[in-house]
């Protein structure tokens, strides 16, 4: 993915406060790939109309893909092997 | 929650200072952001997140530079007006904060308006009269570019070491060089890695991950240094 517009984890906090009650951008996750642990902070973010796409810093697979529908904030954690929130 | 505009007034040619009046706000952290969410009359919504150049309760100051083909910035920068009611969300985020406690050797390093979320970080600071030593590099096209340029000349001292760059033009009385951030400039301005600072970058994505990887070559420590990138909006 090189379009040149993806931001960043920071992007998350707002979107994944409709799904956890903890600060996702401190959080860290381990990608289903590659095995890389970051913050999530430090992952990539991909804006799409009514979706986020998540992909991990490290090899550019994805970690999580939210969508924000009418009704329903969905959220597909397959790329996600493993998730650590501070408390 | 419901966010009364109080104030605004231009900070550059293109961007805007906006202070809202936010019943109940908790307070933010210096780094935070809040996300603006605007609906149309058709019921199509969109949102931003934008940082934030305040720290604590009171009024939520933002600085907001207008991207012509954003879906939120046009109308922040150009169409509001004091008494405007917009739908806020926040504080947001707390990994790219600095908190008054921290002791080691901070570096900051903002692009355009990537220095508004350093700001907040620098008030706190100035506020607190910390003697943690703060360092700012800041790239602005122009000087009329720049955010908040008389503050932080007002700040710059003992406290807080400023380097501007300006890829563009510099200010009348400007004899450095001009034009984009370059390694070695980045190297001969930062904190050195061996004082093990925290830095913190913020500014449009291919100027974070330029500088971010720069500092990596130049020894400092990945988890040490926090980005944040912002895209149009």
């Amino acid at each position: 993915m090189t379009d040149g517009k993806h931001v960043d984890g920071n992007a998350l906090a707002g979107p994944l406060s409709e799904v956890f009650d903890f600060d996702v951008t401190s959080a860290s996750a381990r990608c289903a790939s590659c095995g890389d642990t970051t913050e999530l902070a430090r992952a990539m973010v991909y804006e799409k109309p009514h979706s986020f796409i998540v992909r991990c810093s490290h090899c550019d697979a994805v970690l999580m893909v939210i969508l924000q529908k009418t009704d329903a904030t969905e959220l597909d954690l397959r790329g996600t092997a493993w998730l650590r929130a501070p408390r | 929650m419901a966010a009364t505009v109080s104030k605004t007034s231009y900070a550059t040619p293109s961007g805007r200072v906006i202070e809202l009046d936010v019943p109940h706000w908790p307070g933010n952290l210096a780094g935070q952001h809040l996300d603006v969410r605007l609906t149309s009359e058709d019921g199509y919504q969109a949102a931003r997140s934008y940082s934030i150049a305040s720290v604590g309760s009171g009024l939520v100051e933002l600085a907001v530079d207008r991207i012509p083909d954003g879906e939120v910035s046009p109308y922040l920068t150009m169409d509001i007006m004091p008494g405007d009611q917009l739908e806020v969300r926040g504080p947001l985020g707390g990994w790219f904060v600095w908190r008054e406690g921290a002791t080691e050797p901070v570096q900051l390093i903002g692009g355009g308006s990537g220095v508004v979320p350093l700001m907040a970080m620098m008030r706190q600071h100035a506020a607190a009269a910390s003697a943690v030593p703060f360092r700012l590099l800041y790239s602005a096209r122009t000087d009329d570019d720049a955010f908040y340029a008389k503050e932080i000349d007002d700040l710059a001292g003992p406290a807080l070491d400023v380097t501007w760059i300006y890829t563009r033009k510099g200010p009348g009385s400007w004899t450095g060089p001009i034009g984009r951030l370059t390694r070695e400039t980045l190297a001969a301005a930062v904190i050195p890695a061996a004082e093990n600072p925290a830095v913190f970058v913020c500014g449009p994505t291919p100027f974070v991950e330029a500088v971010a990887s720069w500092l990596v070559e130049l020894g400092h420590d990945p988890a040490r240094v926090k980005t944040e990138r912002f895209g149009g909006a």
